[in-house]
């Protein structure tokens, strides 16, 4: 069976790539016309390579689901076998609320720091977050698009696609040139939700993208997590639902690890260093503080806490986010 | 009976000489200004013949022509009242004729015959002493003005005095000079709560003449911050004071009785304002609000609210601090080297930043309101600050330092302030690894390195340290900001 052929004819009909068409006679009918080779030619020109599902490299997870695609289209200086790797799916929603992005980040970062691949779908909020998170441990990532390979989609995520093609991959079941449509995004999540030996679910509001990653999740019998949230948040409905249905709480990455079976390698990240930085760092243990909460508590001025911050924030130990900061 | 005299108009900001003639000839009794004079300046007729006449003179039943020259510049409001009414008295004999040369004059008439100041008087006094006139009859009030451009002002009160003093029966005194610190103190640096992080942006911000933008959810006193910023910087040196002067003479912003400016001006025009009412225009160029802030603050309030057209026209004054005016009626360039302050909310509803308040706000929402701003403009603010709402606990804090004493530091950190403050080597890492590690871009690095030379000098080191470095990554433009 020609995968490849089968891809662009789902394109070119703008459909579902499913294994039933290639019996069908249009099928028949475009793969007889069918340049592969100069497709081929056309994608690599292009900066793509294509991952073919018979292929040896082709993840064996994202093969055992039950409606696999027919290969995929590679973006990035990332080797295919990070697709193979252990990965746990980091999702949520697109608009989430600062702890949302905090907690999507650290857990990212401190999965990454486990030499754990981070897969999200680059969407705003949550996803994006959680490819930083991955980027902020000098980790590959791994994105996976739900249009055509050559699209950087949101646009506002054009800087950190570029970011993760460095080390990790883009990846897309879509060929370039396919525009993105609200149907394909359900079709990615199960992309997403095949690479991931585990899925965690952030932020998400009932009935959203997030939880339809998790149900395709259970479907295929992998591991959902959840972050619990406030009660009184409608982006925690989702999480907290699934809760409620068995899932596992996370309240670190330790959670994650443990129910994916992956040794904690101990952490590299450092202790905060002694001094000005130390000070700031413990005054953050209390929670989300602004400089100014923090200049009050530690008694030092104005510039010696936003230095301190820089030196925390460069070093990966804190975070902001609209002027607030955390560990 | 042909007499003349010599006055100046205002072009922009450029003095030009305008040469007034007065003709009277034995035709039936009429009254005519040509030479391409406005409304304001054709009224001038009646308030010359009231003016005249209130001066107990006596007015031509004769034919009376009045040429401004050149005839193709557009002369424009009430300042040729004066000289008009000299060249008429010298038309008809009612004072020497001779006597008007070397003299300039300017000033509106009363229908009483007593003088008015006009706006410009200092820039066509400059005309004046660049053309080589050595006095300027003009009001009693403009004197300080004329004797600012370095010529002898002749300050009259009335019509009447200035025909005494060409007679030589009265030798007018000038006014003792305004005293210079008349105006009202900018509000101060000690009203402000707390919020130490924003103070110490605004010292920084004050030291190195640093574009700031303030971003966060209404009420955090973004506004309250901004507008203390002028009582923080140092006072107008005499170059830059005579400029000021100048140009807020031209816009008739002068406050009678104040002398020479020497606080840095405070514009705050509102988001409604049109282009050229910020950048400068009109069918005769005028000085914009960019202008009108030369050498001090220009402060838009919801800079995300001005129209993109209105921002995207700030770029060249921002680049190279003059702005270009084409007009039909004109060219002009005004000088407009601004600090440039800005606020925003972080989000269009303003719920960003605020633990009280969640933010409802969707992500295309919040990229449209990033949009508004472009990259190239955001790039302008070396200072940014993402100001959260303070907690309760802060507002009732103690009275804060007042603006006297930080400006002390201001005025110390901007004698040492060089671009020579070399980068000591552990400062040189810290940036490698920020720009590794943060979205930083070359402009962004440097716009590090000059903010970091600023704090190097408040804290009167020799050379940049790391600890300045990491302060100012600190004041760059937060990720709400920045796209991606």
């Amino acid at each position: 069976m020609n995968e490849l052929a089968l891809a662009a004819f789902a394109a070119a009909n703008d459909a579902h790539a499913a294994d039933a068409d290639t019996r069908s006679h249009g099928f028949a009918q475009f793969a007889s016309t069918f340049d592969a080779d100069g497709y081929l030619a056309r994608l690599t020109a292009g900066g793509f390579r294509w991952l073919a599902r018979s292929a040896a490299g082709f993840p064996p997870r994202l093969r055992s689901i039950h409606d696999p695609p027919p290969g995929l289209f590679l973006r990035g200086d990332g080797g295919a076998e990070l697709l193979a790797h252990p990965s746990v799916a980091v999702v949520g929603a697109r608009s989430c609320t600062d702890y949302g992005a905090h907690v999507a980040r650290r857990l990212a970062r401190d999965l990454a720091d486990a030499g754990v691949v981070v897969v999200s779908g680059l969407a705003r909020g949550v996803d994006g977050w959680a490819h930083r998170g991955a980027l902020d441990a000098g980790a590959p990532t791994v994105a996976v698009l739900g249009c055509g390979i050559d699209r950087d989609y949101p646009r506002a995520h054009a800087l950190l696609a570029a970011q993760i093609a460095v080390a990790g991959l883009i990846v897309s079941e879509y060929p370039a040139g396919v525009a993105p449509a609200p149907w394909r995004f359900p079709a990615r999540n199960r992309i997403v939700a095949g690479l991931a030996i585990a899925t965690v679910v952030v932020e998400a509001r009932d009935r959203s993208g997030a939880l339809i990653t998790a149900d395709l999740a259970l479907e295929e019998g992998r591991e959902v997590l959840a972050v619990p949230g406030e009660i009184t948040s409608g982006l925690s409905n989702g999480t907290n639902a699934l809760l409620r249905l068995g899932a596992t709480p996370v309240t670190c990455a330790e959670d994650v690890l443990q129910a994916i079976g992956v040794d904690a390698v101990p952490t590299t990240r450092g202790e905060p260093p002694p001094g000005a930085p130390g000070a700031v760092a413990a005054a953050l243990d209390g929670g989300a503080r602004t400089p100014d909460e923090v200049a009050r508590t530690t008694g030092l001025t104005a510039e010696a806490v936003a230095a301190a911050l820089t030196e925390l924030e460069l070093a990966g130990l804190v975070q902001v986010a609209a002027g607030v900061y955390r560990r | 009976m042909v007499a003349r005299t010599v006055t100046h108009a205002v072009v922009g900001l450029e003095p030009r000489r305008v040469d007034v003639e007065a003709h009277i000839d034995g035709g039936a009794p009429s009254f005519a200004i040509v030479g391409l004079a406005d409304r304001a300046c054709q009224e001038a007729k009646h308030r010359v013949r009231s003016g005249i006449l209130s001066a107990a003179l006596e007015w031509p039943a004769k034919r009376l022509t009045v040429n401004l020259a050149p005839a193709d510049l557009r002369k424009e409001g009430s300042g040729f009242d004066l000289p008009i009414a000299l060249a008429v008295l010298g038309a008809t004999r009612q004072l020497p004729p001779d006597r008007l040369s070397g003299h300039a004059a300017i000033g509106e008439l009363a229908l009483d015959g007593s003088l008015r100041p006009v706006p410009g008087t200092l820039a066509a006094a400059e005309g004046a002493r660049r053309g080589g006139v050595q006095r300027v009859v003009c009001p009693k009030a403009a004197a300080f003005e004329v004797a600012l451009a370095g010529v002898e002002p002749v300050a009259v009160e009335h019509l009447g005095e200035a025909v005494d003093y060409f007679y030589g029966r009265c030798r007018p005194v000038a006014p003792a000079p305004p005293p210079e610190p008349a105006e009202r103190p900018p509000p101060d640096l000690g009203d402000v709560r707390g919020q130490e992080r924003a103070r110490r942006a605004l010292e920084v911000a004050a030291a190195g003449a640093h574009n700031l933008l303030l971003a966060g959810p209404p009420g955090v006193g973004k506004s309250m911050l901004a507008r203390r910023l002028p009582g923080i910087l140092p006072p107008l040196d005499d170059v830059a004071a005579l400029e000021v002067t100048r140009i807020h003479s031209v816009a008739g912003l002068l406050r009678p009785g104040c002398g020479l400016v020497r606080t840095p001006p405070f514009r705050a025009p509102h988001h409604g304002a049109s282009a050229a009412a910020v950048v400068g225009g009109g069918s005769h160029p005028r000085p914009g609000e960019v202008t009108l802030a030369h050498r001090g603050v220009l402060l838009l309030d919801e800079l995300p609210e001005f129209s993109r057209m209105l921002l995207e026209a700030l770029r060249q004054p921002l680049e190279d601090g003059t702005v270009a005016v084409a007009r039909v009626g004109g060219r002009a360039v005004f000088p407009a080297r601004f600090q440039l302050v800005a606020t925003m909310n972080l989000c269009p509803c303003g719920g960003r930043g605020d633990p009280g308040a969640s933010c409802a706000c969707s992500p295309v929402q919040l990229d449209r309101y990033r949009d508004r701003l472009s990259r190239a403009l955001l790039d302008r603010f070396d200072l940014v600050l993402a100001l959260p709402r303070p907690r309760a606990t802060e507002l009732a804090a103690g009275p804060s330092e007042a603006s006297a004493a930080v400006r002390e530091r201001v005025v110390a950190a901007r004698r040492r302030r060089s671009s020579r403050l070399l980068l000591e080597s552990a400062a040189e890492d810290l940036l490698d690894r920020a720009v590794e590690r943060l979205p930083l871009s070359g402009r962004g690095r440097a716009r590090v390195i000059r903010v970091a030379r600023t704090v190097a000098s408040l804290a009167g080191a020799g050379a940049v340290a790391s600890e300045h470095v990491a302060e100012a990554l600190s004041y760059r433009s937060p990720s709400e900001l920045s796209p991606s």
